[in-house]
């Protein structure tokens, strides 16, 4: 290697930065970066008396579109615990499928169920190794044998420990009804009717949600994934006429048919069975 | 009235201004001859002196109709930047008999405008025709004055609400700084478009009583009072019925810090909060 690389891979591994300062002396140049599939997003979670109720609507995003209106932003991490993730997706994903293999690992071990803070000082080490750069902000809860736990987390490694919590771009609306509704010691069906009215908020008041709403109830017990729990915005449009079209809606102008085989000329050999 | 040459009272467009943010050059010892006169070629261009940021501002006003009239709602509060430097600050005005007016963003900007409508009441009262400016007119006024000034690129750095009762219509609208006007039944500036509007929107009606209707307001300005950093626990709110305008003395709202999950909530994540 006689060239010198602008750019030096460091000795032990690890993250360089030099790419990203280049993406911002690109942008500032005018070069527009790609548009990236986020999240946009409302996701929640709510400790009640039992456990953990944790919230998310199904838009996702790539700039103005919406390019899929029912997606998962509920990840499973452990039998006990879930993460809800807002920000990009590919980073949420990735991340949570990342510390849910690690956790299989550290289950077998320890021999035990994970716990929830396990979980959480993974997923804060990493991302704060990358700086902020792996843009995910995540609402983690389950119930472990300490009892039942709530943390936000967000992309540069920092953590809250919460009674309930709110993150994404509809995190606003959502917390204007926790602030306003929520009570210590919330039974199960009072603690889904918030999450759920909490995400409805966001699904209503903020553009970067939408769709239905998702919800997963964690207890000592069990975990229950309600997915689709609620769809507040159907495909109520039919027409009366209904959609078959048969032949003669449309004028036809000319026909003109054109034999494939014609152009096949068998010169030496067989010819190719048919079927 | 001509504005094209209107001061707020107060500030003197020579005035050196020691602000960090303006490194523009100082034309303090130079004569001018006026903000927008550039025909003396002679003589340097008089520095710009449009408004490009807010100094002391306050936070969002809510409105929404009820039966009987219409209900403003603001805190007492102004900051300058990050310091919540003044408490007790009205930012509700009376306007005549019929309207009340709400404002968040620049105060003293604010106090202009009071001053304009001030002088707008005075010369409607003069006329003494049987007939009074009436919300839909001052809403009509605010929003050419507003508009008017962001076209010369110096807005009155406001939104502003605006609520009135007349001949038993209950009308509320809004004026931005750049002149984005519309009317609806709650309406919220800054941060409460985001916490407050969600809450309005599932749970105002149309036929909801006095009562009813302040107890929808206090739930939203609690809210503000957590979630926005800028706001602080002093009210006022503004009641405008076919009687008139009412605007109520300051006071404060019931708060519970005392969740038994934020003491010690990193029993089990020591190093997270």
């Amino acid at each position: 290697m006689t060239k010198s690389n602008v750019m030096e891979v460091p000795p032990k591994g690890g993250f360089t930065f030099d790419l990203c300062r280049r993406n911002t002396m690109l942008q500032q140049q005018g070069a527009k970066l790609p548009k990236f599939r986020k999240t946009g997003t409302t996701i929640v979670g709510l400790i009640f008396k039992d456990g953990v109720i944790l919230g998310a609507d199904t838009r996702a995003t790539e700039g103005e579109i919406v390019c899929d209106k029912n997606c998962e932003k509920i990840h499973y991490l452990a039998p006990n615990i879930s993460c809800c993730g807002a920000g990009t997706a590919a980073d949420t994903e990735n991340v949570t499928d990342m510390v849910s293999s690690q956790l299989v690992l550290h289950r077998y071990a320890t021999g035990r169920e994970s716990r929830v803070v396990t979980a959480l000082t993974m997923l804060k080490s990493h991302l704060f190794r990358y700086q902020g750069q792996v843009s995910a902000a995540l609402v983690l809860g389950g119930v472990d044998v300490t009892g039942p736990h709530l943390h936000a987390v967000y992309p540069h490694g920092s953590t809250d420990t919460l009674p309930f919590a709110t993150m994404g771009s509809g995190s606003l609306a959502a917390m204007s009804v926790f602030e306003s509704r929520y009570k210590e010691n919330l039974t199960k069906e009072e603690g889904m009717e918030i999450v759920s009215a909490a995400i409805c908020a966001g699904i209503f008041n903020d553009l970067g949600s939408g769709s239905n709403v998702d919800l997963c109830i964690i207890t000592k017990a069990r975990k229950e994934y309600l997915r689709n729990y609620q769809q507040p915005n159907p495909r109520s449009y039919s027409r009366s006429k209904g959609y078959d079209f048969k032949i003669g809606h449309t004028a036809v102008l000319s026909t003109k048919i054109t034999q494939l085989r014609q152009h096949v000329q068998v010169l030496e050999g067989d010819a190719m069975e048919e079927e | 009235m001509d504005f094209s040459n209107f001061q707020a009272p107060g500030m003197y467009p020579y005035h050196a201004s020691s602000s960090s943010k303006q490194a523009e050059k100082s034309y303090v010892d130079h004569p001018i001859m006026g903000p927008h006169n550039s025909s003396f070629t002679l003589m340097p261009e008089a520095p710009s002196k449009h408004t490009k940021y807010p100094y002391v501002t306050g936070t969002s006003v809510l409105g929404v109709k009820y039966k009987d009239g219409v209900l403003l709602a603001s805190d007492t509060a102004a900051s300058y930047g990050s310091t919540v430097r003044y408490k007790s600050v009205q930012r509700l005005k009376a306007v005549g008999k019929t309207t009340a007016l709400g404002a968040s963003g620049e105060i003293s900007d604010f106090q202009a405008i009071n001053e304009l409508l001030d002088q707008l009441i005075t010369n409607d009262y003069m006329w003494d025709d049987g007939n009074n400016l009436g919300p839909v007119e001052i809403h009509n006024y605010l929003n050419r004055l507003m508009y008017g000034r962001r076209n010369k690129f110096d807005p009155l750095w406001n939104s502003l609400v605006l609520g009135g009762v007349k001949n038993g219509q209950q009308y509320l609208g809004v004026v931005t700084m750049i002149g984005v006007h519309y009317v609806d039944d709650h309406v919220a500036t800054g941060f409460g478009n985001h916490l407050a509007r969600p809450i309005f929107r599932d749970e105002w009606r149309a036929d909801m009583t006095h009562e009813e209707a302040v107890a929808l307001l206090e739930k939203c300005m609690l809210v503000l009072f957590y979630r926005d950093r800028s706001a602080i626990n002093k009210f006022q709110i503004a009641n405008v019925t076919e009687a008139g305008v009412h605007i109520s003395e300051p006071y404060a709202l019931q708060t519970n810090w005392s969740y038994k999950a934020f003491e010690n909530p990193t029993a089990g994540a020591v190093g997270s909060w």
